[in-house]
């Protein structure tokens, strides 16, 4: 097991325009959470428009794994009374089908 | 390459614009020397971003100075070919980067001093100078923001840190005093409302970096201590030689040649 001797290290967050969802773009390796925001800011806002950073210690990110794909997934798709198909959308609202 | 006292349009104005574009040119330089070789991967890119940042503001200084300067002056003329006798930064820009501490708390002196700089100089009654000092301000507001972290962290760190951050400051201290030099060419702009006057703030410089010391567990230094003396007038010390050796060696080698 290779120790990582650079520090813990965080998940970066972008986000392009105010109101849009923020992003993950990478890490970065850091001692303190100042240093994370800073260290983002220097790695991946320097040549796209960034106006927000949020950076979080890998450690508190928990993941579903490729495993849990289908026994958390697939039922989904199958329950089509779930989805919101049967709404006529008035025109002029935006909506996002999740 | 004929001498800058040699061109007729050389004035109190291009003395001081020139002044101000070498304490960053060669502060910026001298960061970039350090381009891989930082502790690691994300403070390299954070050093160099602030290298670029510092050698932006020089080139929009330069500009300006080759445009007072007229006669075919251009900027890189100015970078390149002048010697070290003409070139008018402060001595402690070109100080070397010793080690991480030394290259920390030489950009910490500078950037808390920046900062400060930049705010007064966007009320400068020249126009060019109070365009560019609002850029470079906010630039500087993030520099001191990065170097004054890493001063508390490496003082406020183990025992090995807090020494060696001592040990730098130690050095530097007497390069401090230069930054508030004021000559007759700055008297004289201060007059018209064109130049800084450093006066204004050097208090409120001595309180910034206290209280980062305190936080830091850093002795104070003492402000009336000696301080060296001479960039302004174009007497450096042996570091600026070599600087310009490498920052000079590929247009003095190749003149003609174009990117």
């Amino acid at each position: 097991m290779l120790n990582d001797t650079q520090m813990p290290v965080w998940e970066v967050f972008c986000q392009s325009k105010t109101g849009k969802p923020y992003e993950h773009v990478g890490n970065v390796h850091a001692s303190d959470s100042e240093m994370a925001l800073q260290n983002a800011r220097d790695v991946y806002s320097r040549r796209g428009s960034v106006v927000g950073i949020w950076v979080v210690p890998s450690k508190y990110i928990i993941s579903s794994t490729p495993d849990d794909m289908g026994p958390f997934f697939d039922p989904g798709n199958d329950k089509i009374y779930r989805h919101p198909n049967f709404y006529k959308i008035p025109k002029g609202v935006n909506v996002d089908v999740h | 390459m004929s001498l800058l006292k040699e061109n007729s349009n050389y004035n109190s104005l291009v003395e001081y614009c020139l002044r101000i574009a070498d304490d960053r040119m060669i502060l910026g330089q001298v960061l970039a020397e350090s381009c891989g070789h930082l502790p690691m991967l994300e403070e390299d890119i954070a050093i160099t971003n602030i290298s670029l940042d510092l050698i932006g503001q020089a080139t929009s200084f330069y500009e300006y100075s080759a445009e007072l300067l007229g006669n075919g002056e251009t900027a890189d003329n100015l970078v390149f070919f002048r010697g070290e006798r003409e070139f008018k930064n402060i001595l402690l820009v070109e100080q070397d980067n010793s080690d991480f501490a030394y290259l920390i708390v030489k950009q910490f002196l500078f950037d808390s001093f920046d900062l400060l700089f930049m705010e007064a100089l966007t009320k400068s009654q020249n126009e060019q100078f109070a365009a560019i000092a609002a850029k470079a301000y906010k630039e500087s507001l993030y520099h001191f923001r990065h170097t004054k972290s890493w001063v508390i962290r490496l003082g406020d760190g183990t025992d090995e840190s807090n020494s060696k951050i001592n040990e730098a400051l130690e050095f530097l201290w007497m390069y401090v005093g230069e930054m508030f030099e004021i000559d007759e060419v700055e008297e004289s702009l201060i007059k018209e409302n064109i130049a800084v006057n450093t006066n204004l703030f050097k208090e409120k410089w001595l309180t910034l970096i206290n209280d980062t010391f305190k936080e830091a567990t850093l002795s104070m230094p003492n402000i009336n201590d000696f301080m060296q003396t001479g960039g302004r007038k174009g007497r450096h010390t042996e570091c600026l030689g070599h600087i310009l050796a490498e920052m000079q060696y590929i247009p003095r080698a190749y003149p003609t040649a174009n990117w």
